[in-house]
């Protein structure tokens, strides 16, 4: 999800509903954050793994998707090692992986537009409190978008920083990237009232 | 072709004052805005969808006023603004350019086969379900036009569609624009791309100064320029 990358296919996996796979999913994460065995664990890696073969999506693909966990690994996993134990630790890493890995499946496997679309449907009825589901899902849409946008603002100010010699300036990093990303913002929103979406 | 009016047009951002008494009527097919930074010309351009309302005077896009028919306009005017990025809003490609089709009546297959043809005509055919991210910056102002196009707007507004563009992009840019049916405005610092134009507008702080032929506009700014 965080890549934005859909593998296309024509799996059983590719052709379950959107709204199956999400059920599916939220099932199987809650014994995993719940309760966890190095059995359970075990038994849900497979499962996972037996997803990927299924899909027929290579691995590399979720490889990509859990490298952006590693920098959260790298604080929490000391922390929780430091503040509860080994064990607490490993089970925090253990589930976590397999939980993104479990997502990741899902959101490789199936369009966002089709993803949103169900999020949009199963909304509908919040609609009678004031909830407009299809701005929820162009908010969430915008915000999947966001996250290669930004990351690429963060690597073009690192480099500027780096190009001044102000490597170890916060400043020199912070102001131009809020202002960079808030101009982005506005950009976005001109670019959507341009295309008919600012009601 | 449609038809462009701007009347009596000034416009001010706060004590600003960006454009001053502009009087244009717009039939042409193929109408340039050429200007040094600063001098409006985005301003005006930016009008004809409605994104800016002038401060005084009105903009008519085939009878319909800018400032208080919005939406009307907007399903009449697209724009393609200078950074792609900003204007692609879905993970996918295909998806970016279904994402422009959700508010039509069209079903799922005949947007599956609008979306298709259109990536195929803008040569991104094999980039169908590709990140949207991972495009280079030619393609990806390929795909913000796709967007744009493939809900056959009656008037296409280009803001500088190839500043951020090598110059076989540019041109790929270019030559799309000269083949489509739209009646297309687009605004440029590469004068070069509209030799051959039929009409050319050369705005300075603010005010039409030269309007006419391609050769001769251009010629006009060039020295306007001191170039």
């Amino acid at each position: 999800m965080l890549t934005g990358t859909y593998v296309p296919g024509r799996s059983l996996v590719h052709r379950a509903t959107p709204g199956l796979k999400l059920v599916l999913l939220a099932v199987f994460l809650v014994p995993i954050s719940i309760w966890q065995t190095p059995l359970l664990a075990g038994v849900s890696a497979a499962v996972v793994l037996v997803g990927f073969a299924v899909a027929r999506i290579p691995l590399r693909y979720l490889l990509a998707e859990l490298k952006p966990l590693r920098w959260f690994l790298a604080v929490l996993v000391p922390y929780q090692w430091w503040a509860l134990g080994l064990e607490a630790a490993l089970q925090l890493l253990v589930g976590l992986v397999i939980s993104v890995a479990a997502a990741s499946l899902v959101t490789l496997s199936t369009r966002v537009s089709d993803l949103l679309d169900t999020v949009q449907r199963g909304l509908q009825p919040l609609r009678r409190l004031g909830v407009d589901p299809d701005k929820v899902a162009l908010t969430v849409s915008l915000a999947l978008r966001a996250i290669p946008v930004v990351r690429d603002l963060l690597h073009q100010t690192l480099e500027a920083r780096r190009a001044r010699g102000l490597e170890r300036s916060p400043r020199a990093l912070a102001t131009p990237l809020v202002i960079r990303t808030v101009r982005h913002a506005e950009r976005v929103g001109e670019a959507l009232a341009a295309r008919g979406y600012d009601d | 072709m449609p038809h462009i009016e701007f009347r009596g047009v000034s416009h001010a951002y706060g004590e600003r004052r960006v454009l001053e008494g502009i009087d244009l009527e717009l039939t042409q097919q193929r109408i340039g805005v050429v200007g040094a930074n600063g001098s409006g010309k985005s301003t005006l351009a930016r009008m004809v969808n409605g994104l800016v309302v002038p401060t005084d005077g009105t903009v008519l896009v085939d009878g319909l006023d800018t400032g208080k028919q919005g939406a009307a306009i907007r399903r009449r005017v697209g724009f393609v603004f200078p950074d792609p990025e900003a204007q692609i809003v879905m993970p996918t490609v295909a998806e970016d350019v279904e994402f422009s089709l959700r508010r039509t009546d069209l079903t799922q297959p005949q947007k599956s086969e609008r979306v298709r043809e259109v990536l195929e005509r803008f040569s991104l055919g094999d980039h169908h379900d590709h990140p949207a991210h991972q495009l280079s910056s030619g393609q990806k102002q390929l795909l913000a036009l796709a967007s744009i196009l493939v809900t056959e707007p009656a008037i296409l507004v280009c803001d500088e569609p190839t500043t951020l563009l090598d110059l076989r992009h540019s041109r790929k840019v270019t030559q799309l624009l000269e083949s489509l049916d739209q009646q297309v405005l687009l605004v440029t610092h590469h004068l070069d791309l509209l030799a051959g134009w039929e009409r050319v507008v050369v705005i300075d702080e603010g005010r039409v100064v030269a309007d006419g032929a391609a050769a001769e506009a251009i010629s006009f700014y060039r020295r306007l320029m001191g170039a």
